[in-house]
């Protein structure tokens, strides 16, 4: 290794990449699962992402007020049923918000042209931002930050920032990191045993594979394609939380920054595959945190796009793509 | 071949349908009674596929009726069909390319929830494919063109259908292969299976068949039973190539 760089700055650049890495590819879950079943690429998921934590953050605030967590102890004491209940109501309500979404604005166009369905998307993305900012104006400052509606808002600890490996240690672990994945990782094996091993799974698979067989041989095509939007939603808002918590603060255009990250590491990994939105995810958040590191952050967006050109221009299908027709 | 009175199994009344402004059947009629094997033949774009996708629900109806063991189908959704006992082996096979050829087989049995009744109808499958058995963990993808159809047959024939609809088993398939196809589709007809089949292959499809319909640009020109098609000098000049 050169000696310019330091060891421990590249562990825990690592650690910050994997972590956030993850948080990305359970993003990207959602992107690439819609994209798979409609080929449609949801430019409201990073949106919806955005208004998972803003949800955590008005029931964090909620369980202030009512006394049941003590602000002068975030970050030193863990409320762990507070982050299981946050990342289970969340992940939810961002599951049924999606639902709504594809229910309202994109099943009546299901049969019109995929640009017609594309700008429905950018629209749809368009009003979450705005109900962003309209929840941010509400008198949710729960522990300081911006009273402003577009002000980006303080997210507490939910678990403790003492690091892991000692007061000494340069590298920083704590229980934040931790928890990204104990919830990211047991939730990529349940889909994925979930979309290999059940009924509804396998029609999924079906559906994306080729969508007319699927109807002939019983699927009703609209029920999966409401349970892909339910699932990816979940997943966004699973993530949301991770995110607030990880990153400490929340903000209406997050997820804007977050979509993209997310939609770019869906396509890295090869769009309408599972296990290449995982990848990809990975990938991102690793090169983010080296070039954030190595590079300097204002050159990282050149990074990790300049990444991305170079990967579809000697592999167009992504990483882990699949070919592009079948034979006939 | 039977010759009974009572109401035959497929009916379809002069049904009329098309895509966007193009219409593509212009009121055919034809019937298909149980225990038949019935073949549909005509040309490129005469309109066989798209009558087996108005029977299918894909394609809707401008016009006429198609009934199904005497009811209609007019308000039934695409998916709902083969719980009603039709399915349709489509044109182009259709496998789950990224499904392994058991999972193939599985999902034919979508709509069934008798456990018991799927495993043995997967060992009939496999009795009757027996290339099949040997690859079940294989990609559909990675099959030749007549295994493809093969898996495409059996899938179809997993969910238990009364009404079996082929597009163009022969297309693209080895002549080996195709024989072997259409001795199975045979060896089918005598388990009581009722057969509807779509074909360019005429002669293949009249030999197999016990009646047949001739469909030019959206008509039914011809109808008989297979014999005096394969005699009739028109058939034989347009399809037949004598």
């Amino acid at each position: 290794m050169p000696d310019w760089i330091d060891s421990d700055v590249l562990i825990q650049q690592l650690l910050l990449g994997l972590s956030n890495g993850m948080i990305i590819a359970l993003i990207a879950l959602g992107y690439t699962m819609v994209y798979g079943i409609i080929e449609l690429i949801n430019f409201a998921h990073g949106d919806l992402f955005m208004l998972g934590s803003f949800l955590a953050l008005t029931l964090v605030g909620a369980a202030m007020n009512c006394g049941l967590i003590d602000p002068a102890l975030m970050g030193e004491t863990s409320h762990w049923w507070l982050l299981g209940t946050l990342v289970l109501v969340c992940g939810i309500f961002c599951g049924g918000v999606n639902l709504a979404i594809d229910h309202l604005a994109y099943k009546p166009l299901r049969r019109a042209s995929k640009l017609s369905q594309l700008v429905a998307a950018i629209g749809v993305s368009f009003i979450i931002v705005n109900i962003g900012l309209f929840w941010g104006g509400l008198p949710m400052e729960v522990f300081g930050g911006g009273g402003a509606a577009a002000a980006p808002k303080d997210f507490p600890s939910l678990v403790s920032d003492a690091n892991l490996l000692g007061e000494e240690s340069f590298v920083v672990l704590t229980w934040n990191d931790i928890v990204i994945f104990a919830v990211t990782i047991p939730l990529m094996i349940a889909l994925t045993l979930f979309v290999k091993f059940t009924k509804l799974g396998m029609a999924m698979r079906a559906t994306a594979q080729n969508v007319t067989a699927a109807r002939l041989m019983g699927v009703d095509v609209n029920k999966v394609i409401a349970a892909t939007f339910a699932i990816g939603g979940f997943l966004g808002g699973a993530a949301s939380v991770l995110y607030a918590n990880y990153n400490s603060t929340v903000s209406f255009q997050m997820g804007f920054r977050a979509g993209m990250d997310a939609f770019t590491a869906a396509v890295l990994g090869g769009i309408g595959s599972l296990p290449g939105a995982m990848l990809g995810g990975l990938l991102i958040g690793m090169v983010r945190a080296m070039s954030d590191q190595f590079v300097g952050t204002e050159w990282t967006n050149v990074v990790v796009f300049s990444l991305l050109v170079l990967i579809l221009i000697f592999r167009p299908t992504g990483l882990l793509g699949l070919k592009q027709r079948e034979k006939v | 071949m039977t010759t009974s009175s009572t109401t035959p199994l497929l009916e379809i009344r002069g049904i009329t349908a098309g895509y966007g402004s193009i219409e593509v059947l212009h009121g055919i009629s034809l019937e298909v009674r149980e225990g038949e094997i019935v073949s549909l033949i005509g040309g490129n774009g005469a309109g066989k596929s798209t009558t087996l996708h108005c029977i299918s629900c894909l394609v809707g109806l401008r016009a006429g009726e198609v009934r199904f063991a005497g009811e209609s189908l007019a308000n039934v959704a695409a998916h709902e069909i083969v719980g009603r006992g039709l399915v349709q082996v489509p044109e182009g096979r259709k496998i789950f390319p990224r499904m392994t050829v058991l999972e193939n087989l599985r999902m034919g049995a979508y709509s069934r929830n008798d456990r018991a009744g799927i495993e043995s109808d997967l060992e009939e499958v496999y009795a009757l494919f027996e290339i099949l058995k040997s690859r079940t963990s294989q990609l559909g993808g990675t099959l030749s063109g007549g295994e493809q159809q093969m898996l495409a047959i059996g899938r179809a024939l997993m969910s238990r259908p009364k009404l079996l609809m082929m597009d163009e088993p022969s297309m693209g398939i080895a002549p080996l292969l195709v024989t072997k196809i259409f001795e199975a589709v045979k060896a089918l007809r005598t388990r009581g299976l009722t057969i509807l089949l779509v074909e360019q292959n005429a002669r293949a499809a009249l030999k197999l068949a016990d009646r047949g319909y001739v469909l030019e640009t959206g008509r039914i020109v011809l109808e008989g039973t297979c014999a005096a098609l394969l005699s009739d000098q028109r058939v034989q000049a347009a399809y037949l190539g004598e």
